[in-house]
């Protein structure tokens, strides 16, 4: 029927359209698994459900929050409107400090606590992230 | 003050004559003359010299501290160390686009002069296509971006350089990134005017081999000193994040080398003609679009430098002319060259660096989309996201298996149509990989069968191509070479991921802690002063089981201008293990943050990727293939 060069043509075509769809689809679902949500602790507060997946809080760590042991770290993440308790055991960046911006990845226990697994780094002192700024209400 | 208007008035004059040369080029584009009008290569001569000099007179502003120069005064400091005085020229936005300027005029004066025996018409479309992108930079450099704009009344004092770029490896990373992304314009000029001119056949090839082989070894090897920055100074302790500004620098780096092997396909057989044109636009459209998306602000990161939308707009504008006009000169004059086209059979070298090309464009797209959808979400809703390393490792990794296996098996094909040799051989290496890898493996991991596969596949990479190495004829050796570096590159990743162990903890002066068997005494803190900054030093010692003893001292630095802690983390490196430590403090307490790290084989990750561009030279230098 069709020559053998057409058929191979053909073959090819399936090859990258099915590796095409392939891919399309593995990069979709693992994309739904693996992004992180930024949250401000005002939206935690009004969240009807609390979310198993990791988030990212932001905002100020409130003044004469901060308190360390050996095993970890304790703050307050504060949007000047509500708070939220962080508990973290892990590298902090540099220039974490009272009163700067901060962003904690991590897992809500509830919507007063969470538990961070990595507290971002900035770069500099006038840097704020711009989800911080957002959500401090900073223009 | 002088060297500043020497810099300003060459930056014009350079403009001016860009406008001169192109327009000189399209009349002798026009005449019948055989030979290049020498006035071309002249001007384009004077027009390096140009930008040269302004460049020059930017580093003069910046020994001298001359703090009349707004450039100087945002990014410089009188107690800065000369070296630092000197690199901060390109450690900032105005000054780095002169550098990208620089390297444009450069590229396209040495293709130029080392184009003499191709036809004349290509290389004047060339010039012309390079010119518009080199009048492109002028306008934004003077238009949105002028590294010479004059301070009145003269501070006193400067603002001072990002401390954490004040380090040697980042000092040479800009250049050296800089001459990979602008090297890729010349392919992408090049290839336009191949397509325009329908010259895109087999010399063309050999011809941009070359160039495409000049830029792949600059981009790696700046990417190279770029991880190994982040690495000792973010001390984050590690070799790449997955952070956009990385991946914005990985994305071209494939497409790159998925040309690169096009390109051999081109050389020999005269096919692929589409795809390499493809290949060539993209590349530079995604070192553009890096350029864009790093220097506009909206990735956040060290190389944000400022935030002015005009800039981001006039790049996103020039970066849409380009790809337009790219696409369009690709849809006009691109003729489907379909010699030879027919005969490729399923094993063969053709298929298999189509194979090859496949992955790459999978590795590229995930990371295409990994990047950019955060940004798309931000931009068409209120959502913000962040896609982390675990997206990447799931997809990429996977796929790492076969893709090493082809790279261990693509190379022994012949062109157009081979059979499998050595049959036995190849069994015995696999067998020796997979034993050798359980062997290793067997007690140290808890997924077993994922690394197990992995594991070997780059063990049979690294096998069969040491063999080619030690006991075959240097035929081929460029590409044995490069994909030897590779398979050491995925060896020493795997078995660092692996092995790699990490404790933090917060502890005070005179306590100690245990990681594995050794113990780590934090025997006390020393202040020093330096000229730029203050440090508080730490100094551990760490005893493991035998009893031999390390000492670690990493340090804080308080930088004075602009006041910024940096923590320098000290690595005692050997052969076989890096020893990281990085310790942090929190103001007002007296419990330090420390991270202590044990990171086998992270040497090898460096020396890996110096072993594959080497590849790269050894390739460039090779005379012409022998038929």
């Amino acid at each position: 029927m069709y020559g053998k060069k057409v058929k191979l043509r053909f073959l090819f075509l399936v090859l990258i359209l099915f590796s095409v769809v392939l891919s399309v689809f593995l990069i979709l679902q693992s994309l739904k698994n693996n992004v992180v949500y930024f949250q401000s602790p005002s939206e935690i507060k009004s969240l009807i459900e609390l979310d198993k997946k990791k988030i990212r809080v932001g905002g100020m760590v409130k003044k004469q929050s901060i308190s360390i042991n050996s095993d970890e770290i304790n703050f307050v993440i504060t949007d000047f409107k509500n708070e939220i308790n962080v508990t973290f055991s892990g590298a902090v960046p540099n220039l974490f400090a009272e009163g700067k911006g901060v962003v904690a990845e991590g897992f809500l226990k509830d919507r007063n606590y969470f538990s961070a697994t990595k507290i971002l780094a900035k770069h500099d002192e006038n840097y704020m992230p711009p989800e911080v700024k957002e959500a401090l209400g900073v223009k | 003050m002088l060297a500043n208007q020497i810099g300003y008035y060459s930056l014009i004059i350079g403009l001016l004559c860009s406008l001169y040369l192109s327009g000189v080029s399209i009349k002798d584009f026009c005449n019948n003359n055989k030979n290049l009008n020498p006035k071309i290569i002249n001007l384009s001569f004077l027009q390096l010299i140009l930008v040269i000099v302004s460049f020059f007179s930017l580093i003069l502003s910046f020994i001298k501290s001359d703090f009349s120069n707004e450039t100087v005064f945002n990014n410089s400091h009188t107690t800065k160390p000369l070296f630092y005085k000197i690199s901060g020229t390109w450690g900032n936005h105005e000054g780095s686009l002169l550098l990208w300027l620089l390297v444009l005029t450069l590229f396209i004066f040495l293709f130029l002069t080392k184009s003499k025996e191709q036809p004349k018409k290509y290389r004047i479309l060339t010039l012309l296509f390079q010119q518009l992108i080199i009048i492109g930079f002028f306008l934004f450099v003077l238009m949105t971006s002028n590294p010479f704009n004059y301070l009145f009344p003269i501070p006193v004092e400067g603002l001072g350089l990002n401390p954490i770029l004040q380090d040697p490896a980042l000092a040479i990373h800009p250049p050296l990134l800089y001459l990979g992304y602008v090297g890729s314009s010349i392919i992408f000029s090049a290839s336009l005017a191949a397509v325009i001119q329908n010259y895109i056949s087999k010399e063309w090839g050999q011809h941009i081999k070359k160039w495409v082989l000049i830029s792949w070894i600059f981009l790696t090897i700046g990417i190279m000193l770029g991880s190994i920055w982040a690495y000792y100074e973010l001390g984050w302790g590690g070799f790449w994040f997955w952070d956009p500004v990385e991946n914005v620098s990985l994305m071209p780096w494939l497409t790159l080398t998925a040309l690169l092997h096009c390109i051999l396909v081109l050389e020999r057989r005269g096919t692929l003609t589409s795809w390499v044109v493809i290949l060539s636009i993209t590349t530079f459209t995604l070192s553009m679009c890096g350029t864009f998306l790093v220097r506009s602000g909206i990735l956040n990161s060290v190389h944000t430098f400022a935030n002015d939308p005009a800039r981001g707009i006039f790049i996103l504008i020039f970066l849409f002319i380009l790809i337009f006009l790219s696409l369009g000169v690709f849809f006009l004059f691109h003729k489907q060259n379909n010699k030879g086209a027919n005969n490729i059979f399923w094993l063969s070298k053709d298929s298999s660096i189509l194979v090859n090309n496949w992955f790459m464009m999978y590795f590229l797209s995930v990371v295409l989309i990994g990047t950019v959808y955060p940004i798309f979400l931000d931009v068409i809703s209120t959502e913000k996201i962040s896609v982390g390393p675990p997206f990447y490792q799931k997809l990429i990794t996977p796929f790492l298996a076969p893709f090493l296996l082809f790279m261990a098996f693509g190379p022994k094909l012949k062109w157009i149509k081979s059979k499998i040799e050595n049959k036995k051989s190849l069994a015995i290496f696999l067998i020796i990989s997979v034993t050798l890898t359980l062997f290793i493996l067997k007690d140290i991991t808890t997924d077993l069968l994922f690394y197990t596969i992995l594991v070997s596949a780059a063990f049979f990479l690294f096998f069969t191509t040491l063999r080619e190495l030690l006991f075959q004829k240097f035929n081929n050796i460029s590409q044995v070479v490069a994909h030897f570096g590779f398979s050491i590159l995925i060896l020493s990743i795997l078995f660092n991921g692996i092995l790699s162990s990490e404790i933090i903890t917060n502890i005070k002066i005179g306590d100690k802690f245990l990681h594995k068997e050794s113990e780590i005494f934090f025997e006390k803190i020393e202040e020093k002063k330096e000229s730029n900054f203050n440090s508080i030093i730490g100094h551990f010692k760490i005893t493991n089981v035998k009893g031999k003893v390390i000492k670690l001292n990493p340090e804080i630095r308080v930088y004075n201008q602009p006041i910024v802690i940096t923590s320098e983390a000290d690595i005692k490196t050997t052969l076989f293990e890096d020893k990281f430590l990085v310790m942090n403090t929190v103001k007002g307490n007296e419990y330090f943050n420390i991270r202590y790290q044990v990171k086998p084989f992270m040497i090898w990750i460096w020396i890996s990727v110096i072993i594959l561009s080497l590849g790269g030279l050894m390739s460039l230098f090779k005379r012409k293939y022998e038929k």
